[in-house]
This record gives C-alpha cells, sequence and structure tokens, in this order.
C-alpha cells in the first residue's frame, strides 16, 4: 500500500501527540502528585452516622495552615454546611454519601470528585485568594439537585 | 455452490438496478419514521430545558426538568440514533447484498417491536414520575422497575438486529468466497458487533444486578460497578452513532461530489481499530471516581486516547478526498479548489459541516480524557457542550445529510431542487444553532456551572461567576435548534409520502482508478472479535475484580424525586 508522504507526515504527528498527552498527564500524576482523586476505603453506606471520622463530622485544624474536613453528603444537603478557613490553608477534604452518588465541586477550583455511597473520597486544595467559593452537588442526585450548595469563605 | 452463487450476485444487481424491494424498503421507513419522531419529541423538550436553565420558563410539577432531561437523553442518545443506525444500514445491507433474505427481515421485524414494546415500557415510568433517574439511571436511584424491564427488551431487540445483519452478512460470505464484504456492509458488521459487545455490559448490569434488587430480592447493589458497566455500554454507544456517521463520509460523500473513495485498505484500517479499541473507552467517565486506583485509571486514558488515532487518519482522508475531487473538476490554488466543491448541495453541506465540528469536538473529547484536565470540567457543561457538538453535530447532521436521498431512495421519490434548498436552510440554522449552545456550554462549563441542573442561582453565585448570559444563550441556541428540527423533520416525512415520484440512486462511491486490491487479511472477523474481547478484559478484569472482591456493603435503592 502506498501513502503519501504528507499523509505520513501527519499521522506521525497524529501519534506524537497523543502520546505527548499521555507523556504530560503521567508526568502530573506521578511526578507532581496531581492524579486525579481515588480514594479506595470503603464504608457501610448505612451506618455513616456511627462510623469515624463520619461520626463527627466538621473542620479541623492539623497544622499550620492545614486544615482537615470530615463531610458528609446527603440529599441535599453537605454537613458540615459552613466552612471557614484562613487565606493561604490547605484543605483536606474526607467526604462520602449517606443516600445516593453526588458530586463535590467548588467553583474557581480544582476541586471536583465524585462521592458514592460505600466509598470515601479524599481531596485536597490550597486556598490562597480570600474569597467567598461556591460549593455545589455536580451529580443529579434528585428533585433538590440544584439547590444542593454551600459556600467556604477564605478571610 | 455455483448455481446459489449466480442467483445471489443476480439479485444484487437486480436490487442495484431497480431499486430497494418494497419490503425491504418498508423496514428501513419504519425505522427511520421512529427516528424522526423521536427527534420532534427530543428536540421539543430540549427547548423546553433550555429556555428552563436561560431562566425564563418554569416547568410545571407534573412535567419537572428532571423528567423531561431523563426524556430528551433518552429519546436522542437511544431511540433517535439507534433508530436511524439500523435503518440506514439495513437499506444499506439490502442494498449492497442483493436484497434482505426473509429470515433477516422478519428477525428485523422482531427486533423492531421489541424496541417498540421496550421504549413503551420506558416511557410510562418517566411519564409518571417515576424513573427521573436520567439516561445514566445510576443506582443506588432506583426507578420502577418497569424502567428497567423496557431497557431489557431494547437491548433483545438490538441483539435481534444485530444477528439479523451477521445472517445476512455470513450469507453473502457463503456465496462469495474470497471477495472483501463491500465497503458499507464492512462497516455495517463493525457497528453491529460493537452494539452486541456495548449491549452485553448494560444487559449484565440491568439483567443481573438492577432488576433483582429493584424487585428486592437482595437488599444492596454495588454502586461503583454498576456505573462502570454502565459507561462500558454508554460511552461506546456514542461512539458506534459516531461510527455509523464515518461510515457515510467515507462511502456515500465522495459519491455526492463526484469522486472516488479513500483507500480501501486504510478505510478498513479505520473500522477494525475503532471496533477493537472502543469499548474500553468507557473507562474516562470515572476518572474522579473514588475505589479505582490512579494505575489503572492512567491505564485508561491510554485507551481512551487510543480512539483519536483513527479519527485522525479520517481527518486526513476526508480532506484529501475533497481536494482531489476538487482538483479533477479544475479546482486550482493551495485552497482555491474548496470553491469546486457543491456547497449548495445538502446531502454534501450537512455533512461537510459534521465534519468540521468534529476537528473541535475530537480536540475536546481528548482534552477531556486527560486525568487532569478532566478533573477541571468533569460533570460541567463543558461535557454538555462537548456531546452536543460530537453527537448533535458530527453524528446527526450526518443522519440529516443521509437523509435526503435515503428517505427518497426508499420511498421510490426524488430529492427537488425545493426540497434541497430547504434542507440547505435546515442545515444552516440547525448550524447557528448548535454553534452558539455548544461554545456557550464550554465556556460556562469552564467556570464551573454544573449540568444536569435546573435553574438556580445558588445565591447571587450564578450571577458572580457570570454564568447568566451564557444560560441565556443556550436558550436562544436550543429556539433555534427547535426550528430546524421542525423543518428536518417535514423534509424527511415529505419525502417519504409526499415528493415527486422517480429514481433516486443510493449513493456509494467507487475506489479509484487503479486502486491496489486491499489484502484479504481485513475480512478476518474472527480475529478482530477475539482482539476486542482480548482489549476488553485488559481494561476491565483486574477493576472489576477489584470492585467486586473490596465491595462495600451494599446500598439500598433510594427514590430522592
Amino acid at each position: 500500500m502506498k501513502m503519501h508522504l504528507d499523509e505520513k507526515i501527519w499521522l506521525f504527528l497524529s501519534f506524537g501527540m497523543i502520546m505527548g498527552f499521555m507523556i504530560f498527564t503521567g508526568y502530573q500524576a506521578v511526578a507532581l502528585g496531581m492524579g486525579p482523586p481515588s480514594h479506595k476505603e470503603t464504608i457501610d453506606p448505612r451506618n455513616v452516622d456511627q462510623t469515624a471520622p463520619f461520626d463527627k463530622p466538621g473542620i479541623k485544624q492539623i497544622g499550620e495552615n492545614e486544615y482537615e474536613v470530615v463531610m458528609t453528603l446527603q440529599v441535599f444537603s453537605f454537613t458540615p454546611m459552613e466552612i471557614e478557613v484562613p487565606a493561604g490553608s490547605t484543605v483536606h477534604f474526607t467526604l462520602t454519601s449517606k443516600d445516593v452518588v453526588h458530586g463535590f465541586q467548588v467553583a474557581n477550583t480544582n476541586i471536583n470528585a465524585m462521592v458514592m455511597p460505600g466509598h470515601i473520597q479524599k481531596i485536597s486544595q490550597k486556598f490562597e485568594e480570600p474569597g467567598e467559593y461556591l460549593v455545589l452537588c455536580n451529580e443529579y442526585c434528585g428533585a433538590g439537585h440544584q439547590a444542593m450548595s454551600t459556600k467556604i469563605i477564605v478571610k | 455452490m455455483q448455481p446459489a452463487l449466480k442467483t445471489t450476485s443476480i439479485k444484487q444487481k437486480t436490487t442495484q438496478v431497480l431499486g430497494i424491494s418494497l419490503e425491504d424498503a418498508r423496514i428501513s421507513k419504519s425505522y427511520l419514521s421512529v427516528a424522526f419522531i423521536a427527534l420532534l419529541l427530543g428536540g421539543l423538550l430540549g427547548l423546553l430545558q433550555g429556555l428552563n436553565r436561560a431562566g425564563v420558563l418554569q416547568l410545571p410539577p407534573w412535567l419537572n426538568y428532571y423528567q423531561v432531561l431523563t426524556a430528551h437523553g433518552i429519546l436522542l442518545v437511544v431511540v433517535l440514533s439507534a433508530f436511524f443506525t439500523i435503518g440506514y444500514f439495513y437499506a444499506g445491507l439490502s442494498h449492497t447484498l442483493g436484497g434482505l433474505l426473509p429470515k433477516v427481515r422478519k428477525m428485523a421485524w422482531i427486533g423492531f417491536w421489541m424496541k417498540i414494546f421496550g421504549f413503551v415500557l420506558v416511557v410510562i415510568p418517566i411519564l409518571r414520575n417515576e424513573a427521573s433517574v436520567m439516561y445514566t439511571f445510576y443506582p443506588p436511584m432506583a426507578a420502577s422497575p418497569m424502567f428497567y424491564f423496557g431497557l431489557v427488551f431494547i437491548v433483545l431487540g438490538v441483539w435481534m438486529l444485530s444477528f439479523g445483519a451477521f445472517t445476512q452478512v455470513a450469507n453473502w460470505r457463503r456465496n462469495h468466497k474470497g471477495e472483501h464484504l463491500p465497503i458499507l456492509a464492512f462497516f455495517a458488521t463493525g457497528v453491529f458487533v460493537l452494539l452486541v459487545g456495548a449491549t452485553a455490559f448494560v444487559a449484565v448490569e440491568v439483567i443481573f444486578m438492577i432488576i433483582p434488587w429493584t424487585l428486592g430480592w437482595v437488599d444492596g447493589i454495588n454502586v461503583l460497578l454498576a456505573r462502570t458497566l454502565f459507561w462500558a455500554f454508554g460511552h461506546t454507544a456514542v461512539n458506534i452513532w459516531y461510527l455509523t456517521a464515518v461510515s457515510a463520509w467515507y462511502v456515500v460523500v465522495p459519491k455526492i461530489i463526484g469522486g472516488t473513495r479513500w483507500n480501501d485498505l486504510l478505510t478498513r484500517m479505520v473500522v477494525i481499530p475503532l471496533v477493537i479499541m472502543n469499548i474500553t473507552g468507557g473507562f474516562h467517565h470515572q476518572i474522579i471516581d473514588p475505589g479505582i486506583s490512579e494505575s489503572i485509571k492512567y491505564m485508561h486514558v491510554f485507551m481512551s486516547l487510543a480512539i483519536g488515532f483513527p479519527s485522525l487518519m479520517t481527518a486526513y482522508a476526508m480532506f484529501r478526498v475533497f481536494e482531489r475531487t476538487a482538483r479533477a473538476k479544475g479546482g486550482k490554488g493551495l485552497v482555491g479548489w474548496y470553491k469546486k466543491m457543491p456547497w449548495g448541495d445538502v446531502r454534501f453541506l450537512a455533512p461537510f459541516i459534521a465534519m468540521v465540528a468534529f476537528i473541535p469536538a475530537g480536540a475536546g473529547g481528548i482534552v477531556q480524557s486527560t486525568n487532569q484536565l478532566d478533573q477541571v470540567v468533569h460533570n460541567t457543561m463543558w461535557v454538555v457542550g462537548h456531546f452536543h457538538l460530537t453527537l448533535g453535530m458530527s453524528v446527526v447532521m450526518t443522519f440529516f445529510g443521509i437523509s435526503y436521498w435515503l428517505v427518497p431512495y426508499l420511498s421510490k421519490r426524488v430529492l427537488t431542487p425545493a426540497m434541497n434548498r430547504l434542507g440547505v436552510i435546515q442545515t444552516v440554522i440547525w448550524t447557528i444553532g448548535m454553534v452558539i449552545m455548544a461554545i456557550s456550554m464550554h465556556i460556562v462549563g469552564l467556570f464551573g456551572s454544573p449540568r444536569r441542573t435546573s435553574f438556580t442561582t445558588y445565591g447571587d453565585f450564578a450571577e458572580k461567576l457570570g454564568w447568566n448570559p451564557y444560560m441565556a444563550l443556550v436558550g436562544i441556541g436550543a429556539t433555534l435548534l427547535l426550528l430546524a428540527v421542525i423543518l428536518q423533520v417535514y423534509a424527511v416525512f415529505n419525502l417519504m409520502f409526499f415528493a415527486p415520484k422517480g429514481t433516486t440512486e443510493f449513493p456509494i462511491a467507487e475506489e479509484e482508478a487503479g486502486a491496489e486490491k486491499t489484502p484479504y487479511w481485513t475480512e478476518r472477523w474472527g480475529i478482530w472479535v477475539v482482539l476486542m474481547l482480548l482489549v476488553v478484559s485488559m481494561a476491565y478484569v483486574l477493576p472489576i475484580v477489584d470492585m467486586i472482591l473490596n465491595a462495600p456493603p451494599g446500598s439500598p435503592p433510594f427514590k430522592t424525586w
């Protein structure tokens, strides 16, 4: 089969582009630790309230400028509802759902994770800029899905 | 052997000269009618959603946003696409393989009624607000069991049609030993192989996991496993509709512009990897799921991106065919040759715009399948913009372009210049509407606006984050789209029942003169299917075993709407 030279060049570039995406993705995920939220712990979805750490959802300072937020998601709210941290702090979220699949997204940040019943999800973010951040559920979860939101206040 | 061969090839010739038999035409016309009625209803519901999200329409409680959205998704992603694909390929099989065998016709009708029965079972609970679970129906949201039984009948119908197609193809191959399957039938084989492969996953999810659970026989469900099985189907399904469109790009469009087909071997080499590597693409819908390790996710980035390669081959092939044809007609200059293309012919214009749309659509797809970039846009309006480009433009506009010759071919009527003009206007309106809508969806998605969410201000955040103007544009796009839908549906039924009688050809481009003979190994479908199964096992065995062994206690059913 004869192929035109320009087709060979095009296919070579195509292959190179796909490999480039692979290499960048791999480099960011492995070397820079920017892999997607993939926590593997599980939990009994019917006993979330009795299982540590979700028996005491809330915010806790765990270091200088470092906070841990233990949060449950349920139709159609987040517990705890209001979170306040000083600017420049890193927040580690530990999340699970008490009912259906929810999404945990904070607008204007890279926080975006699926939160599923039976699974514990973790995601971290450093909040540099002071202000109010919208937290919303981005997975359809029922009639009140559009009302499922809260905010993070960074002072 | 010899007499059988003679009769089929004589039959093949008569079909090609006299046009499709009435019985075969009736099958395809029925499928296309259902497809375009689904387009009308789905488009109307799309307008309701667009206006709701633009903030100008409040939906009543008896027809709420999530009911409308569930129906919109199912009507357009499952009904329109599947019925069109089947109607088109059955006509193609009839045309290129010498008419459908009587038993294949029977299978096509059984499949048709199974699918219709399934859809009735699916639609009733949606209308009664007992199945507002979206096209993805993620457990532990649980719809009425009737919804899932409906899905089972739809899948059984698809299998019936696939086996009908395989029977037809196998019969042809038996009578044409050593010959290459005609190219359109080759695409059809790939499409039906993928349909069986993809629906097998969702069948396991629905039959073995969801139905026993909604009936209360088991009290918990593995949420992650169900999602995984769904996406092995869900993503493949949309790629099947895309492969259907691609078949027309390679086989039909070159004929319409008066040219010859792209290299036969390279064409078949696009179909084969799309079949082998397709099903594993589904995992990229789960890049930010818990319970799947980063290394598995990384492997799946590779598997998803690999499907991009045949599409990049297609991009080259199409523009090369255009240029070659235009230059043969006297087109000159580095880009001046484009003037020689038949821009006023809707049968070319619509699929051409569809192809152009696939450039940003495919690029967006590559972006979305990479881990970190996906995390930025996952479940935002960006994704909705993406699949309105891929499905709403690349696939559906190709289907529209096909309808302007396929419907008159089936009904033994002709496309009049007036109807062609209407088609061009329809194409332009649809393009403008879709471009406005898809661009605004992509932008507002980058700003964080979530998908599948009815109108909400989030306090004053929607305003502060600058979402509102883009949502208004989505509403405007949806309005234009409905206008184009009405024109399109009018055109289809006019061409089916009222256009002037006459002969319309089934446009299939020939190979270039003096083209090299394609080697026979392309026809080894057994090997392609085995390779497909190998790639699927490579992708899925490890994570699925992990999901089963390390499963949390199951979730009970919830009705949260």
